[in-house]
């Protein structure tokens, strides 16, 4: 068995891994970056719509040119990497297994380790549809990986179920392909993804985008041959008599995505309820050593914020290298996050008594959209620690918000941290 | 070439007839008319072995259950499919059930099955299986209950039938039968066989081909069980719980898969169309409630595929194996629950009709009864499998990353005997797709491989047989069709 000691050992080479690897590097530790496809980019390579680099290098960009950027700054800093290998095991100790092809199986000991898996699609299964179970039902990214990569079609006419991004771009690219997209189905009222997909990837190409619907059953036995959607409730039951038969041969969805976590989960750490490890305010998981960022974490909507995420966990890794695995804190003291009215996760799920004093970096997603809010902190004594005004929210638009507590007064017992999006009282409305 | 003996149907039972009679110096062929086998009736089976108290004494399938459950210890052993005796609880809710679970007992131990008991102390019950409701009064445990997969014991039949000499004909569809001069000619869409013997494994379709030959007296009834699986994480059974049974079926069960999953179903729903594997909302919903009354709280979020498989249910609600009026022709039809369970035991019932009609079973010399066990990546320690990726680098290529699945083993299921030619032939097989992503990452890596190896291209590679394909043809070939009218050109 070969073995490798490394500073800081990092698992995925895409977008979330690259960034991180690169700050641990130019800080002077040793990284190795770990990837299991066979070359370096992560799902950002099927990407080759545009829209990424405004933030970070302000120009835009295609996801492969974007992800590139990277690849190259990796390479010039000689920063190693091992390509087609499978990370099958983390150890509590930061020891990790891993097999590829030419060297069999790898042990790596590492004084630290970045988590940069990503996520995965949310599948058929995991809604339910009803029907039979032919060929010709896709997830978008993986309907996205046969066009954009090995260069296939996997049908001609389709339906799209779900309106997150990676549906309304496949909706856009397969109409390029000369496919036919009959309608993109959304079980919300509202859009899933971006605003900006739905104009430039729906309207514009006259997909009819079908909101407070779903596919309630799916047709043929060998390859799909049309699905039936029906008209949801509220409470998302489907509405008698409102079944509509849409002829098609391709089913793709587009229904979610899930972080990536089972390695962290048998590494022990805890997993939240969206699926992403806790971390506390350094990105740190409840194994002291193990840090996440991009998708594995949470789900992002844009590359440049995962690339932001990931600096911050690099640093943080190499911090813990330098100073803190060294003289080893006692029992952490922690503040709890937790999710209130309106709000579906927040990040951090934890925080550090004696980082109060720092900036924090919140991030956090609504249920549902609404308009005319604030966004609200308060302890568990119901004392509103920090307030914001806020014109719209919408699920698709993660928030961000940099709060210093010591600034706001936290009280310094504060054992809970509740965040809240409300509607705004009649009073803060006039001053609008 | 006149065949001995020729067996349609590639189900459990048909592939356990086969390898059953490969031990004997026979000429024996098998058709099928799917891509692979085990893609009827066997494929969405509970895959539980029953003890056999539950069917009635009237019934053959009583006693052909009980031998065939024996018969399972010496099979798992030479073919080294996954089986383990976990044991099952039929659980009653309510007192007056309790002389019910009593009645199975005493019927059980007297026809021979091991270790019946009735329990009745709730905290040992819910020791044995903490997942249960409290609402339960008592249960009636059968220790030797256990659970096979039934395509992975259907593929390792097959595969050591083939080592033995049995022909598979994948792809060919009994389309008629001509019975005369004592021989029978076969025709399928893509050929005629002839044999002397035939014997008719069809399952759903059994009723057909007997009628092919002019014998009307029984008639099947697809029957269909919907169930849901749920992901490994969500949560863990140590026993197959049975509600009180029905006068239809043994009811809906919540029940561990020998891979960790769990499952809830089957309902049952009596259909006229032999292809409706369909799910609905309905059924689904009806499982998902009938589950939670023997475990509360099942996440349906956890949820990573539903599926539906078809029972093939004959009038007389018994197995149908017999020797014909016609001479030579066997029916082995309406192989219901606990089908699965007998199959052992059917196939030798089969072997003394054979014998009745005079034919000469005269064991080979060179029967190998053993079909060695799939290596599997995840059986290795860390040593072997860092020896296993020195000596072919195959095994060091992660396709499935839910189920850690090499590439190795995926060839491997290519090129068994009777291997995989379709995508869900190598996911039954060796599972890539059979985890929490359904295949959303390794689809295209197995039809890859799949195209590779079997030399076909992108395209030809199929889900599961005709007109199932994955792709439907290369990206701008509309320009190319453009260019022949010149409206585009590069």
């Amino acid at each position: 068995m070969k073995k490798y000691e490394v500073d800081v050992a990092i698992i995925g080479g895409g977008s979330a891994g690259l960034a991180a690897a690169i700050v641990v590097k130019k800080a002077e530790l040793n990284a190795l970056i770990l990837e299991r496809d066979k070359e370096l980019g992560g799902i950002t390579l099927q990407c080759i719509h545009n829209g990424f680099g405004l933030h970070e290098f302000e120009e835009e960009l295609t996801g492969p040119e974007y992800v590139q950027r990277f690849i190259n700054q990796a390479k010039d800093l000689n920063i190693p990497y091992k390509l087609d290998t499978m990370v099958i095991e983390i150890t509590s100790e930061k020891i990790i297994y891993a097999v590829n092809k030419k060297e069999g199986l790898i042990e790596i000991k590492s004084k630290a380790i970045i988590l940069a898996m990503g996520c995965r699609e949310r599948t058929r299964g995991a809604i339910n549809i009803p029907g039979f179970r032919p060929a010709g039902i896709y997830t978008a990214g993986q309907a996205q990986r046969f066009v954009n990569i090995e260069g296939y079609l996997p049908g001609r006419t389709y339906v799209i179920l779900g309106s997150g991004d990676i549906g309304m771009i496949m909706a856009r690219r397969l109409t390029w392909e000369g496919c036919q997209v009959k309608a993109v189905v959304e079980i919300q009222p509202y859009v899933s993804g971006l605003i900006r997909n739905e104009v430039q990837c729906l309207e514009d190409y006259g997909i009819p985008l079908i909101t407070s619907y779903t596919v309630t059953k799916i047709h043929g036995k060998e390859r799909v041959q049309g699905v039936t959607i029906s008209k949801v409730d509220r409470n998302f039951d489907r509405v008698i008599g409102s079944d509509k038969f849409i002829e098609c041969d391709t089913l793709l969805l587009s229904v979610g995505l899930i972080p990536e976590n089972e390695l962290t989960r048998e590494a022990g750490a805890e997993i939240s309820h969206m699926g992403g490890p806790v971390v506390d305010n350094n990105l740190e998981t409840t194994i002291e050593g193990i840090f996440a960022c991009g998708n594995v974490l949470q789900v992002h909507d844009l590359a440049d914020l995962v690339t932001v995420e990931a600096k911050r966990a690099g640093l943080n890794a190499v911090e813990y290298v330098k100073e803190r695995s060294r003289k080893k804190i006692k029992e952490k003291e922690q503040i709890i996050c937790v999710p209130g009215e309106n709000v579906n996760y927040i990040k951090p799920d934890l925080i550090n008594r004696a980082d109060t004093t720092k900036d924090i970096i919140f991030t956090f997603r609504v249920k549902r959209p609404d308009r005319r809010l604030l966004i609200q902190f308060k302890d568990e004594n119901n004392k509103v620690i920090f307030k914001r005004k806020r014109r719209y929210v919408i699920p698709s638009e993660m928030i961000e918000l940099k709060i210093n507590l010591s600034e706001q007064q936290i009280d310094p017992e504060c054992k809970n941290l509740e965040v809240e999006v409300i509607p705004r009282p009649e009073v803060l409305i006039e001053e609008d | 070439m006149i065949y001995d003996v020729i067996i349609i149907g590639g189900g459990v039972t048909g592939c356990c007839i086969a390898r059953t009679l490969s031990k004997y110096d026979l000429n024996i062929c098998l058709l099928e008319k799917e891509a692979e086998v085990a893609s009827g009736t066997t494929k969405a089976n509970s895959g539980v072995i029953h003890a056999g108290y539950a069917a009635q004494r009237e019934y053959v399938k009583r006693y052909l259950c009980i031998k065939g459950n024996k018969l399972y210890t010496q099979a798992a052993k030479e073919l080294n499919f996954p089986f383990k005796r976990i044991g099952s609880f039929v659980v009653a809710l309510e007192d007056n059930q309790i002389e019910h679970l009593e009645e199975e007992r005493k019927k059980g131990t007297e026809d021979g099955i091991p270790g019946l008991e009735v329990i009745l102390d709730k905290k040992k019950i819910k020791e044995m299986e903490p997942n249960l409701t409290d609402e339960v009064v008592g249960v009636l445990h059968a220790p030797t209950a256990g659970l096979a997969s039934p395509y992975e014991l259907t593929f390792a039949l097959a595969e050591n039938a083939a080592m033995n000499g049995v022909k598979f004909f994948r792809n060919h569809e009994v389309v008629k039968i001509k019975h005369q001069d004592y021989i029978f000619n076969i025709r399928t869409y893509k050929g005629e066989f002839q044999t002397r013997n035939l014997i008719n494994a069809a399952g759903l379709y059994a009723e057909r081909i007997s009628r092919m030959l002019g014998l009307d007296y029984f008639s099947i009834m697809p029957r269909k069980g919907e169930y849901i699986l749920f992901d490994r994480n969500a949560f863990q059974l140590n026993k197959i719980l049975f509600p009180i049974p029905t006068k239809v079926s043994k009811g809906i069960l919540v029940c561990p898969t020998l891979h960790g999953n769990t499952f809830v179903g089957p309902n049952a729903q009596n259909l006229s169309d032999r292809e409706d594997v369909s799910t609905t909302t309905a059924g689904l919903k009806e499982i998902l409630e009938g589950g939670m009354k023997l475990v509360p709280g099942i996440p349906a979020r956890s949820s990573i595929r539903n599926f539906a498989g078809l029972r093939a249910v004959p009038d007389t609600y018994d197995f149908i194996i017999d020797n014909t009026d016609i001479y030579g022709f066997i029916n082995v039809a309406g192989i219901l629950s606990p089908g699965l369970t007998a199959t052992f035991a059917i196939a030798e019932k089969v072997v003394e009709f054979l014998e009745l009609l005079g034919v000469e079973l005269k064991v080979k010399d060179n029967y190998n009864p053993i079909r060695p066990k799939p290596e599997r990546f995840k059986d290795f320690t860390k040593d072997e499998l860092d020896q296993k990726i020195q000596e072919d680098p195959t095994w060091g290529r992660i396709i499935c990353r839910c189920e850690t699945i090499p590439e190795k083993e995926i060839i491997n299921a290519i090129h068994a005997p009777v291997g995989a030619n379709t995508v869900d032939g190598v996911k039954f097989r060796c599972r890539p797709g059979m985890g929490r992503c359904q295949g959303g990452f390794c689809r295209p890596r197995v039809i890859e491989i799949l195209s590779r190896e079997l030399n076909k291209s992108y395209e030809e590679i199929t889900k599961s047989g005709e007109d199932t394909n994955i792709i439907i043809a290369k990206t701008k070939d509309f320009l190319l069709k453009n260019e022949r009218g010149g409206a585009r050109g590069e």
